[in-house]
């Protein structure tokens, strides 16, 4: 049995699956039955001046039967009365002295961030969030993604509340800027002890094609609201990346957007953070989801010989490098094998037309397609869209070139291979 | 014009084996297509409907595009979906068969598609520009719709001589009910008679009331699709009782009329092919205790589709196997079947075995007719079956023929095909 128990930015948690400033931790019932279920840790949903909500506030991006791949929201922080809050919290946190707790705060003024942050450290709170995220509602007032998008204002706020502040804080991002890095560093020049990231990406989700109108719709209207769920994961990875690799940045990183399973949790893991926070794969299938993060997390830590997070925690980041140094004369090619192929030539057709027209039909009735290797580029397209497990592979090809990457190849010290698939 | 046929029939009792699908199953399913290219499923299919496509189409909701690809190739594409063997042919074909995964139902969802189509009233065709050609069309059955359906496309205009009072063939008042209904049979040919322009002449029996050289001088080209003859019997002692029918014959009793088994205790059906498997469900699905199918071979090398004997033997049928029929018993009604004992080999062992029945119905063939057009100069027929090439065309000039009367007997999408690349070839030699 491994030791799942993570420390991120000293917030201390059993594990490191904890809920997302979001519905599933919009209350005390809601959090003790999430950690009766196994979940480490719980940011509290936003707490700020009590907003009302609009109706509907929900809608998915399906595909092929699966009806929230992505899925957006248009709800804004808590409508629950502050004092309410602040009791299930303090119960909360004397119920379960060993599970982190996290108070996420969205308000404007110095002196609200003053009141907020007293009276959130009186819970018990293990630790607070700055949600300088939300792209929706909140920021038409000034708040959430407005702050995150300016580092001046985001390092002016996160210094108030490390002023104000003797519990950990996260300054939570928002993924809608051209590049995460400055609004990190901002957030490290503020003094905060860590980041979370990414919140939700502002987004249309989708248009009623019979009702004319945006989803999820109030009526005859919508508005832009915030994008979440599995499909984001890619760009909450690289942002996590793009900060973990970033020499002058320093700090922990709570990683967020589109943590479904335990496997997307250890890349979130091996990319550099320290906790993960799930929301949309708890909306959609309930706080049981973490039953398997737990034991999946636990068997892929055994099967690599991991004591603890620390033995993994940022092991792939090092992976991370420019285009330009990437090493031109790897070579590999597609083989396919004979015995599982199943001759649906998918792969013969997605090369053809999508990629380099190197796969073709077999010359007897087996319907194996056959691969041209001399003018295979190694793209992957055929393995991604092969229906069977372990058919195609990927092989690396000993070309006979030493290793040499375009920068070397511009500097005039490494010489390419010919290219392949470019007549 | 064509007759109404009655409410009150034997057939109206049962209900459909497959069940259908509705809108959220029926895009599930679709979902799970892998949507290959140059599909197997396309290859097995006679009319080469473009299946991946069409199920791409329920994928995406796109029902009315989905059924236009079904009708492009296949104008029966509704009653194919539910009476075609799709175990042998496209499912059977699927690749997920290679990977111990369920194979994609695609007749399920070709009904799906379909029946919308129908239900909806979607209509997909116009005529083509006319071109003053009149092609005879002798047979009323899918062949013969098909290949005028296609000629219509073609700018044609075709005459169907159907010897009974509907249209339809074996799909009207052949088709085991739990695949479908007579006056789903006739709905189909009525949907695809909307294309307008085909003339129908039912009652009319070509070679007696109108020959085949009138026909052939009088219409710039002939198609044969008039199926098979009546069933075959066996000519043994006490064949002539009552209670002993043609299997094809009692089967479109049940279709059309009401059949009184209400007293039958013991059913013998004699053969093994899938006519013989329709007739023993269909009795046993009217309520007679005991029915039996009593085969010359083995339950292994019958001619009968596997699955279809597996549904059999699930609803209580026996199979009573190495027995040939040696005489019939009974006063005026019979009473029972003699048979003869056989070995491995099909040849007698000299013992023999009683087996009662009060209702026998032989399943060993139809009648192949070919020879009612003999005189046609230079067609070809070779034991009771027209020759003719891939697309239709005899040996007499201007003479075609396709279905079961040139084929030996296939499956409807067998006809389908056949009666639609026909037409092609009939245009072909048109112009």
């Amino acid at each position: 049995m491994a030791d799942l128990s993570t420390n991120c930015a000293g917030i201390k948690s059993p594990n490191p699956f904890w809920l997302a400033s979001a519905p599933p931790a919009n209350s005390g019932d809601q959090v003790k039955r999430a950690f009766d279920a196994g979940w480490g840790g719980a940011v509290w949903k936003t707490l700020g001046q009590p907003i009302q909500n609009v109706s509907s506030r929900f809608a998915g991006h399906g595909y092929k039967g699966n009806k929230a791949i992505g899925f957006n929201n248009i709800e804004l922080i808590t409508d629950r009365p502050l004092d309410v809050n602040f009791r299930e919290i303090t119960e909360v946190k004397k119920q379960y002295p060993d599970h982190a707790v996290i108070v996420s705060l969205m308000v404007e003024t110095k002196e609200e961030w003053k009141d907020f942050i007293k009276r959130s450290i009186d819970t018990g709170a293990d630790g607070l969030e700055l949600n300088f995220g939300c792209p929706h509602g909140m920021c038409e007032r000034g708040m959430g993604s407005a702050v995150g998008q300016e580092p001046k204002v985001n390092e002016e706020i996160t210094s108030w509340a490390m002023e104000y502040s003797s519990i950990p804080v996260l300054v939570k991002l928002t993924p809608n800027v051209a590049d995460i890095q400055p609004h990190g560093l901002a957030a490290q020049r503020g003094g905060a002890d860590g980041v979370s990231l990414i919140n939700t990406i502002k987004s249309v989700i989708g248009v009623d094609i019979d009702n004319f109108v945006m989803r999820p719709s109030v009526g005859a209207q919508s508005t832009n609201g915030g994008y979440c769920g599995s499909a984001v994961k890619p760009i909450a990875l690289h942002m996590l990346a793009s900060l973990a690799r970033n020499k002058d940045f320093n700090l922990p990183i709570s990683g967020i957007g589109g943590v479904s399973t335990w496997r997307d949790a250890v890349e979130f893991l091996l990319l550099g953070a320290t906790s993960v926070q799930v929301c949309t794969e708890v909306m959609l299938h309930g706080y049981r989801v973490v039953e398997d993060m737990l034991t999946g997390l636990n068997n892929y830590m055994d099967k690599h010989g991991f004591k603890t997070l620390n033995d993994f925690v940022g092991k792939a980041v090092p992976s991370y490098s420019e285009w330009g140094n990437l090493d031109m004369n790897y070579e590999t090619v597609a083989k396919i094998d004979a015995d599982k192929c199943i001759g649906c030539y998918k792969c013969m057709v997605a090369c053809h037309d999508g990629a380099h027209q190197c796969i073709f039909p077999s010359k007897d009735d087996s319907r194996v397609p056959v691969i041209d290797e001399s003018e295979c580029v190694g793209c992957n397209l055929c393995e991604i869209v092969c229906p069977v497990p372990d058919c195609i592979t990927m092989t690396e090809v000993d070309n006979g070139f030493a290793p040499a990457s375009w920068n070397e190849h511009v500097a005039g010290t490494g010489k390419l291979r010919p290219k392949k698939g470019a007549h | 014009m064509q007759k109404q046929i009655t409410e009150d029939r034997a057939e109206t009792v049962f209900e459909d084996f497959k069940k259908p699908y509705d809108m959220k199953a029926a895009v599930a399913e679709a979902n799970r297509c892998l949507y290959c290219e140059d599909a197997p499923c396309i290859t097995a299919c006679p009319t080469s409907i473009n299946i991946p496509e069409f199920i791409r189409r329920i994928a995406t909701e796109n029902i009315q595009g989905s059924a236009e690809t079904i009708f492009d190739s296949n104008i029966f594409g509704m009653s194919c979906a539910r009476v075609c063997p799709v175990e042998t042919l496209c499912v059977g074909d699927c690749v997920f068969n290679h990977m111990e995964q369920p194979p994609i139902q695609i007749g399920k969802l070709q009904r799906y598609a379909t029946d919308q189509a129908f239900e909806q009233d979607w209509s997909f065709f116009e005529p083509g520009a006319d071109t003053g050609k009149r092609v005879a069309i002798v047979g009323g059955g899918p062949a013969s719709i098909a290949c005028a359906h296609e000629l219509r496309l073609l700018g044609h205009s075709p005459t169907i001589f159907e010897s009974r009072d509907v249209l339809g063939g074996l799909n009207t008042w052949g088709v085991a009910p739990y695949k479908m209904k007579a006056d789903r049979a006739l709905e189909e040919v009525n949907w695809i008679m909307q294309i307008g322009g085909i003339e129908v002449k039912t009652g009319v029996t070509v070679g007696q009331d109108v020959s085949f050289d009138e026909l052939k001088n009088d219409y710039d080209a002939v198609f044969l699709g008039f199926g098979l003859g009546l069933d075959k019997f066996l000519k043994l002692e006490d064949e002539g009782l009552d209670g002993i029918y043609g299997a094809v014959e009692f089967i479109e009793k049940i279709k059309l009329e009401q059949p009184d088994v209400s007293n039958v205790q013991t059913a013998v059906v004699l053969g093994g092919g899938n006519t013989a498997i329709d007739a023993v469900r269909q009795l046993k699905g009217l309520g007679i205790p005991s029915v039996k199918m009593v085969y010359r071979g083995t339950e292994e090398r019958m001619s009968g589709y596997a699955h279809e004997w597996e549904a059999a033997k699930i609803e209580g049928i026996e199979g009573v196997w190495h027995m040939s029929p040696n005489r019939f018993f009974g006063e005026n009604t019979v009473t029972g079947v003699l048979c003869d004992v056989l070995d491995q080999d099909k040849k007698p062992t000299g013992a023999q075995q009683n087996i009662e029945a009060d209702l026998v119905l032989l399943a060993v063939g139809q009648d192949k007719q070919g020879d009612i057009v003999q005189s046609l100069p230079g067609l070809e027929i070779e034991w009771g079956v027209i020759k003719v090439d891939s697309m239709g065309r005899t040996g007499c000039d201007g003479v075609f023929a396709g279905g079961d009367c040139a084929n030996g007997a296939k499956e409807v999408v067998n006809a389908t095909a056949e009666g639609r690349d026909a037409a092609r070839a009939i245009d072909q030699y048109l112009n």
